[in-house]
């Protein structure tokens, strides 16, 4: 159960936080990084266990009935993923506690955090579906108030509803997905799917099912054509960032590829689209990310780059590819952890994120300056970092691709150089280089600051020096989570000379050559952009919803008029019609009228009623007319006393009277009575009312004839008294048996009293 | 409009008025009445006095805002269904409690009347709640 417990305790803590901080003054990251940090520790105590190949599975139901529990799958794959998250989450917290320190509402931030990290730890720790589903809607909310968490700019704001946007409707369509994906399991616990794969792929579902969760997973990661969020998404403060690229987040699109992969991978549908899809998203984002001059800007194109390797990798799904998926995970997220929170301590330190002007920064923060280099060199892939292994393995996974390997190698290839470019621009340009005129003079960053950096560059450097020893323990069950057919590849620094190798080498050389000419390549490529990729996605997405929007209003324009008569209208012929097909069809009609048993002092009472209903129309004063109406009441009043329904006739008094004061008072405050309506409206309203009236006619006289249900009077007449202990029975309904519409009713009308009530006193204030 | 018969009778109806209303509400269960004419009847009080001595002045008489009152009829009716909960039932299961047992007599009281009087309060905050604001000039 701890699972489980360990998430509600982190929801806690999110909650708590806000309020909390200004007791913890500035030691609050380190304290809430007590939490993930304890997480950590007990996911890192599971793995001798899990690589046993033990499950842990933990279960609490909550809509037992349709099959929706709070499950809890933890295998080695979310074991991975928890490490990340949390041991991330660890450092994001200390350092976010520092980093936050000037702005203002930094306890709401660091729960926002909190919150974010707690729903991308329920995701990978989920094993039901729709338990998932939750927790990953949870991430795109918090990701939302994290992306616009400095609100008054009009540009962080937009950037907060695009990603919401669009990883929203990837939501809806994941949900779709996961219910056609639980139809021929008739369960949505994951344990079952897993292994029970072959159901989806023989049944029909496959298709729509595979679509829709593609479509989730894309939209959630970034990948082309929607990854234009991720760059914008980097408005938000470099805390969020760092976390939201590094584990979270945009993780979660491929950790849901990964743990479907045995279900829904393997079909020549999974493969090709995850490839072309992979590719194209891994070469776009290193391509787009030549011409920026936006620190964190170029980190987000990168990211977009390296989710789209992810995703390729698992598309192609042999050992070395899957191999290379898991590896390059870790590495990935322990550099671009690092360089997100460096790029924010540099701006911290000069005020500016442009890399045209900054340089020589390497004499004024040397410890820092290292930290980011090495993360580089894990980006561009050079030994000893781990950025190496994970390099060779997807050079691996290329060569020995089953389909298409020309192709994914090319774009391999050519993505690889980009990164092995950045790393040495970002390294020369900012540490060495011009130096351009600081503001002020910049400092070493605070520990807090690089204390997360640091470690997790040490992390990635001793798991590229010990790969068999330190990295396999972490990755082999993780890599058997998703592919259960497939092993381990025991993990080696040095390979020997081959292809692989050569490639590397060359990679490495291009990278330089691309460095040195970069004065005449990138102006090149600028121009190249701007020719042929003009059209931002960002523009075009903004005007989508523009041109959406002018729909909705014309919609609702046509169909939410405002004339209150034209929806009155609405109302009655569409029941009235519908009641009358439906006695058209139940059954012939009959109409026995006997008015031979009717007393005469009755008879008096309906001559009343249409004398008052005939006076109500045709009277010229609108007193008058209202006064008839109140005459048509009490009459049916009198007639329910008659037939002894005295709570009718009560509740009728009680009514009536208060309807005609209620009308007298707004009569005050009409126009004169006038004649307005043309003869063609009055004929038109004539039949409406002819419609209506002679339904409810039909309908009654019906009513004791036709017998659509056994009657549900009979049961209220038994059980009112025995269950539950009253003789009234319509008011036991209302009560009792039926006390959650009543409940609801009595909400309905206050909400419309509210409604009138803030009207009337607008219209007074004007 | 200053009537002094219709003043006299609408401050000694109001009262009276109110009493019924609680005879009505209370004794819904097992003979007409119940919650909603009750309430109608709560709120027709004040209505009739605000009649007779002008919005104004009745208002200053009240020792509770309407729009409050509706309120609080909705969170008692709301929170008449949360004692199943306890007992292990579904939300707002009726439950019976005896207070008072003798042999002549015994006191017992649910949850149904509860519910009933968070529609007795609700519906007279609506219904003063409209009826003042419309009277009101």
């Amino acid at each position: 159960m701890t699972t489980g417990l360990f998430l509600i305790v982190l929801l806690g803590v999110s909650a708590l936080a806000p309020f909390i901080r200004k007791y913890l003054k500035n030691s609050a990251g380190w304290i809430y990084a007590i939490w993930p940090f304890t997480g950590f520790l007990y996911y890192l105590s599971l793995l001798p266990q899990i690589n046993q190949g033990h499950v842990l599975m933990e279960s609490y139901t909550w809509l037992p009935a349709l099959g929706i529990n709070f499950s809890f799958y933890v295998d080695g794959f979310s074991v991975l993923f928890s490490l990340l998250v949390l041991g991330i989450g660890t450092f994001i917290m200390i350092y976010a506690g520092y980093y936050m320190r000037p702005y203002p509402m930094k306890g709401r931030f660091m729960g926002y955090l909190l919150l974010f990290m707690t729903a991308m730890q329920g995701i990978v720790v989920s094993g039901n579906l729709i338990t998932m589903f939750v927790f990953w809607e949870l991430t795109s909310v918090s990701s939302y108030l994290l992306i616009g968490y400095y609100h008054e700019k009009p540009e962080a704001r937009a950037s907060a509803l695009q990603a919401l946007l669009i990883t929203g409707f990837g939501g809806l369509a994941l949900l779709g997905g996961f219910v056609l994906l639980a139809i021929p399991y008739e369960s949505y616990e994951l344990s079952y799917i897993l292994s029970n794969p072959d159901l989806i792929k023989n049944s029909n579902l496959y298709l729509p099912a595979f679509i829709l969760v593609a479509i989730g997973a894309f939209t959630k990661s970034a990948q082309f054509p929607f990854h234009f969020w991720l760059p914008g998404a980097m408005t938000a403060p470099s805390p969020v960032s760092a976390f939201l690229h590094s584990a979270t987040m945009v993780k979660a699109g491929v950790f849901l590829l990964a743990r479907l992969n045995p279900v829904l991978g393997g079909t020549e549908l999974w493969s090709y689209t995850l490839t072309i899809v992979g590719a194209t998203t891994m070469f776009t984002g290193a391509w787009l990310s030549i011409t920026q001059v936006d620190l964190k800007r170029i980190l987000a194109y990168t990211t977009v780059s390296a989710l789209g390797t992810l995703v390729l990798l698992i598309g192609t799904g042999t050992e070395y590819a899957i191999n290379a998926a898991i590896i390059f995970l870790l590495v990935h997220a322990l550099y671009k952890g690092t360089l997100f929170m460096m790029a924010g301590n540099i701006e911290k330190k000069t005020g500016t994120r442009d890399i045209n002007q900054l340089g020589g920064l390497f004499k004024y923060m040397p410890f820092a300056a290292v930290v980011m280099i090495l993360a580089l060199v894990s980006m561009a892939g050079v030994p000893p970092m781990l950025g190496f292994l994970g390099k060779e393995l997807i050079y691996e996974a290329s060569v020995a691709a089953p389909k298409a390997h020309l192709f994914i190698l090319t774009l391999g290839f050519l993505t690889n150089v980009i990164l092995v470019f950045l790393s040495l621009r970002l390294t020369i340009d900012i540490f060495w280089g011009k130096e351009p005129e600081y503001a002020k003079t910049p400092a070493e960053p605070n520990l807090a600051l690089v204390i997360g950096p640091f470690f997790l560059v040490l992390a990635s450097f001793i798991l590229g020096l010990f790969p068999s020893a330190m990295a396999n323990p972490l990755t082999s069950s993780a890599i058997t989570s998703i592919s259960p057919e497939l092993d381990a590849i025991i993990l080696k620094l040095w390979h020997g000379f081959n292809l692989v190798l050569a490639l590397s080498v060359f990679t490495l050389l291009s990278g330089l050559f691309v460095f040195k000419y970069r004065h005449k390549i990138i102006p090149a490529i600028d121009r190249f952009n701007i020719k042929y990729f003009r059209r931002e996605f960002t523009r075009l997405f903004f005007q989508m919803i523009d041109a959406f929007l002018i729909f909705t209003k014309l919609k609702t324009k046509t169909l939410q008029h405002g004339y209150h008569r034209y929806y009155l209208m609405t109302l009655f012929v569409i029941a009235s019609v519908l009641v009358w097909i439906m006695i058209w069809r139940a059954d012939p009609i009959i109409l026995e009228l006997n008015f031979s048993d009717m007393p005469l002092n009755l008879v008096a009472v309906v001559i009343l009623i249409i004398a008052a209903a005939i006076s109500s129309i045709v009277s010229n004063s609108r007193v008058v007319a209202l006064i008839s109406l109140g005459v048509i009441g009490f009459g049916i009043t009198i007639i329910f006393i008659a037939y002894s329904g005295v709570d009718l006739a009560i509740t009728m008094i009680m009514v009536e009277t208060l309807l005609v004061i209620l009308a007298m008072t707004v009569v005050y405050h009409l126009p004169k009575y006038q004649n307005f309506s043309s003869t063609g409206a009055r004929m038109r309203d004539a039949l409406v009312a002819t419609l209506v009236g002679s339904f409810f006619i039909v309908l009654v006289l019906q009513a004791g004839t036709s017998t659509l249900d056994a009657p549900i009077s009979e049961f209220f007449k038994e059980a009112s008294y025995t269950q539950a202990f009253g003789r009234n029975i319509v008011n036991v309904i209302l009560v009792d048996f039926r006390a959650l519409d009543t409940l609801g009713e009595i909400t309905v009308i206050s909400i419309a009293a509210l409604g009138i009530y803030a009207m009337i006193q607008l219209s007074k204030k004007q | 409009m200053e009537s002094i018969i219709l003043q006299i009778a609408a401050r000694h109806m109001r009262p009276l008025l109110l009493v019924l209303s609680l005879i009505v509400l209370y004794r819904g269960h097992n003979e007409p009445g119940g919650g909603f004419i009750g309430g109608l009847m709560f709120g027709a009080a004040y209505i009739l006095y605000a009649m007779a001595f002008g919005v104004k002045k009745t208002q200053k008489t009240l020792f509770f805002n309407p729009i409050n009152l509706t309120a609080l009829g909705l969170l008692v009716a709301l929170a008449s269904g949360i004692p199943a909960i306890f007992a292990g039932d579904l939300f707002m299961t009726g439950e019976w409690y005896t207070f008072f047992e003798h042999t002549a007599f015994e006191l017992k009281l649910g949850t149904p009347l509860l519910f009933d009087v968070g529609v007795y309060f609700a519906v007279a905050g609506m219904l003063m709640m409209v009826m003042f604001s419309l009277m009101e000039e």
